[in-house]
C-alpha cells in the first residue's frame, strides 16, 4: 500500500511497552506490534467462539443471534459452554482485545511522540464494557448479571434491567449521562456545521478561516470557545457521557435495590422544607 | 495530556461522586438475587438481606388460638346470643374464639368495647360493629369467591389490619393539593412526588380510573410500528404506569416479577405470577364496589375521605410490602369460619 512521502519519517523503531524490537514492525500501512498480534489472536478465537456458539443456537438470524451468560446459580463460577461457558469465554476475549488494541494505540502514541489522548478516551469504553460484564456481576455475585451478546437479546436485557428499579429516568448518573450525551451530540452538531459552513462560502468568497468561525458565536452567544477548545470540550463532553453510564449501572443493584424513584427522598427530606 | 485539562476532567468527576457518596443513601454489597426469567434476559428481582429482614420481622403471623372446645350449640340457637347476622351458624364456642382473635387482630388496644355497647353486646349503635360485620362478609368472599387470587392461603382480618382499627394502607379519591383557577387549574394529576406511585411524578390517583369497575389496561401497541390509528394517550399510560408502580411498591418486588418488558401485554412471555395479579386487580375492584361503598352511608365523616368517599382497598392494604402477605403464612386455616361462602 502506498505511503505518503512524509510518512516514512514517523515510522522509527521503539517505543514499545514489551516484546522489545520482535513484533516492531509494519505489515502494509499496518503496525503489528506484541499487542497488535495479540489483538488479532483474542479477536480472532472470540469471533469464531460467537460463530459456533451461534451454529448451536436455534436461528442463523444475525438480528436473533443471542449468546447469554450463565444462569445466576453459577454464581462467579465457571459454567458449561453451552449454558454460558460461551459467553465466558468471549467476555475474556473481548477484553484481551479491546486491552490489547488500547495498548497498541499507546506505543503508536509514543513512537510519534503524541499525548496519549486516544488510548485514554479508548479506555472509557473499555471501562464502560469491563463495568457492564465484569465489575458490577462480582458485586452483585454472579456473571448471570452480565448482558447477553445479540443485537436484539441484549436491547431486551436493557429494558428488563431498567424496569428491574421501577423507573430508570429516576437513576440520578442515568440522568447526567443522558445529559452528557446529548449535550456531546449539540456540540458536535455545532461544530460540524460551523466549520462546513466556513470552508463552503458563498460562490466567489474566499473559504474562511477560524478568525470568521469564533466571530459567529461571539455574535450569536457572545463567547467562541475556540478552535482547540471545542475538540476539548467534546471530549470531556464524551468521555463524561460514558463514565456516568457506567456509573448508572454499577450503582443498579449494588448501591441500590429499591426503585430509582424513591432514591431521591434524600432530597425531599433535606430539611430545608421537610 | 495537558496537565490543566486532565485535572479538571477529573476534579469534575470526583466531585460529582463525592457528592453521590455523602449527601445521599445508598445500600451496600452483598445482595441477594433471585433469576426470574431465563438467563440473560435481565429478569431479575435483586434484594437488599439486611432490609429485607427488617421487613421480615414487620410481617410475622401471630400464633392461632387453640381449636375451641364445641359445646354443640349454635349461636343462634342461644338465647344468649342476639342479632348475630352473619356468624349465626357457628358454635358458641367457636363464636368466642373468633370474637376474641377478631379484638386482637383489630383492636387489641380498644377491646370489646371499640365495636360493642357493653351494656347490651347485640346493640347496633357503634357504626364499627356494622362495618364489622360486613368486613366479615367481606373475608368470606375472599376465601370462597377469589381464590383464583388467595388460593389456599386464605385472608383474615389480620392480613389488612395488623393490630391497627384502621388497616394503614387504604385509599381515598385524590384530587390533589389545592390549586389555582383558570388555566392553571390542571396538573393532570400528576407531577408530585407521592407515595402511592413510589415517589414518581406519575398520576397520583391511578386508583380511581383503574380500579373501577370495568376499567381494562390497553394502553399497549400490539404492533412493532405506528398503525396510524389513535393509540392510548400519554396520560393513560401514566396512569397505568402509576398503578403498575403502585403494585411493585406494595409487593416489594420489580416490574419483572410478572412481565418481560420486552412486552407487558405479552401473557406468553409473562411470568405465571401475573394471572394471580389480574385476579387480584379484579378482587380489589370487587371489595371496593361490593363491600366498602356500601358503607359510604355507615362510616362517620371524619373516616371518609377528603372529598367524602369512603376508604378502600388496594394491593398495599393487604401485602404490605411483601409478594405473599406474611409470607404466604396461611391464618386463614385456623379459622375455616372465614373460609365459608356467605349466605
Amino acid at each position: 500500500m502506498a505511503m505518503l512521502s512524509f510518512e516514512k519519517k514517523y515510522r522509527v523503531r521503539g517505543g514499545t511497552l514489551i516484546g522489545g524490537d520482535l513484533f516492531d514492525f509494519w505489515m502494509g500501512p499496518f503496525y503489528v506490534g506484541f499487542f497488535g498480534v495479540l489483538t488479532i489472536f483474542f479477536a480472532a478465537l472470540g469471533t469464531a467462539l460467537i460463530i459456533y456458539s451461534a451454529s448451536q443456537g436455534p436461528t442463523w438470524n444475525v438480528f436473533q443471534i443471542n449468546i447469554a451468560p450463565p444462569d445466576l446459580k453459577y454464581g462467579l463460577g465457571i459454567a458449561p459452554l453451552k449454558e454460558g461457558g460461551f459467553w465466558q469465554v468471549i467476555t475474556v476475549c473481548a477484553i484481551g482485545s479491546f486491552v490489547s488494541w488500547a495498548l497498541r494505540e499507546v506505543e503508536i502514541c509514543r513512537k510519534l511522540g503524541i499525548g496519549y489522548h486516544v488510548p485514554f478516551a479508548f479506555s472509557f469504553a473499555i471501562g464502560a464494557y469491563v463495568t457492564l460484564v465484569v465489575v458490577r456481576p462480582i458485586l452483585l455475585g454472579a456473571w448471570g448479571h452480565g448482558f447477553p451478546y445479540g443485537i436484539i437479546s441484549h436491547l431486551d436485557w436493557v429494558s428488563n434491567v431498567g424496569y428491574q428499579y421501577l423507573h430508570f429516568h429516576y437513576n440520578p448518573a442515568h440522568m447526567i449521562a443522558v445529559s452528557l450525551f446529548f449535550t456531546t451530540t449539540m456540540a458536535l452538531g455545532l461544530h460540524g456545521s460551523l466549520v462546513l459552513s466556513a470552508t463552503n462560502p458563498q460562490k466567489g468568497e474566499p473559504v474562511k478561516t477560524a478568525e470568521h468561525e469564533n466571530s459567529f458565536f461571539r455574535d450569536t452567544i457572545g463567547y467562541s470557545i475556540g478552535t482547540l477548545g471545542i475538540h476539548r470540550l467534546g471530549l470531556f463532553l464524551a468521555l463524561g457521557a460514558v463514565f456516568f453510564s457506567a456509573v448508572c449501572i454499577v450503582i443498579s443493584g449494588p448501591l441500590w435495590t429499591k426503585g430509582w424513584p424513591e432514591w431521591w427522598n434524600w432530597w425531599l427530606d433535606l430539611p430545608i422544607w421537610s | 495530556m495537558n496537565m490543566k485539562y486532565g485535572l479538571a476532567f477529573i476534579a469534575v468527576a470526583a466531585g460529582a461522586l463525592l457528592a453521590m457518596a455523602t449527601l445521599m443513601h445508598w445500600e451496600r454489597p452483598p445482595m441477594a438475587s433471585t433469576q426470574l426469567g431465563p438467563r440473560g434476559v435481565g429478569m431479575v428481582w435483586t434484594q437488599n438481606p439486611r432490609t429485607e429482614a427488617i421487613v421480615k420481622s414487620k410481617n410475622i403471623a401471630p400464633e392461632s388460638d387453640p381449636p375451641a372446645q364445641l359445646s354443640g350449640i349454635k349461636v343462634k340457637d342461644s338465647p344468649d346470643y342476639q342479632n348475630v347476622k352473619v356468624l349465626g351458624d357457628l358454635d358458641v364456642e367457636e363464636f368466642n374464639r373468633l370474637m376474641g382473635a377478631i379484638t386482637n387482630w383489630v383492636a387489641p388496644d380498644e377491646g370489646c368495647t371499640y365495636c360493642h355497647n357493653p351494656e347490651n353486646m347485640a346493640d347496633d349503635g357503634l357504626y364499627t360493629k356494622v362495618v364489622a360485620r360486613r368486613m366479615l362478609q367481606m373475608t368470606r368472599q375472599i376465601n370462597t369467591m377469589w381464590t383464583p387470587h388467595v388460593q389456599q392461603t386464605g385472608v383474615t382480618c389480620y392480613t389488612c389490619h395488623r393490630g391497627n382499627p384502621v388497616p394503614a394502607n387504604i385509599w381515598f379519591k385524590n384530587d390533589g393539593p389545592p390549586h389555582a383557577a383558570g388555566m392553571s387549574a390542571s396538573r393532570q394529576g400528576e407531577g408530585l412526588a407521592s407515595k402511592s406511585v413510589g415517589m414518581t411524578s406519575l398520576p397520583y390517583d391511578p386508583f380511581t380510573t383503574l380500579l373501577a369497575k370495568g376499567a381494562q389496561i390497553r394502553v399497549d401497541g400490539t404492533e412493532a410500528l405506528p398503525t396510524g390509528k389513535p393509540g392510548a394517550s400519554i396520560h393513560d399510560t401514566e396512569v397505568t404506569y402509576g398503578l403498575m408502580i403502585h403494585m411493585s411498591e406494595a409487593l416489594g418486588v420489580n416490574c419483572t416479577f410478572c412481565h418481560n418488558s420486552r412486552q407487558f401485554a405479552s401473557w406468553s412471555e409473562s411470568r405465571p405470577q401475573r394471572v394471580p395479579a389480574w385476579h387480584g386487580l379484579r378482587m380489589v375492584t370487587d371489595l371496593n364496589e361490593t363491600f366498602m361503598a356500601s358503607l359510604q352511608g355507615t362510616f362517620p365523616k371524619n373516616r371518609l375521605g377528603p372529598s367524602g368517599d369512603v376508604a378502600k382497598v388496594n394491593c398495599a392494604t393487604c401485602h404490605q410490602g411483601v409478594n405473599k402477605p406474611l409470607y404466604g403464612v396461611s391464618m386463614a386455616k385456623d379459622y375455616p369460619e372465614l373460609r365459608v361462602a356467605n349466605p
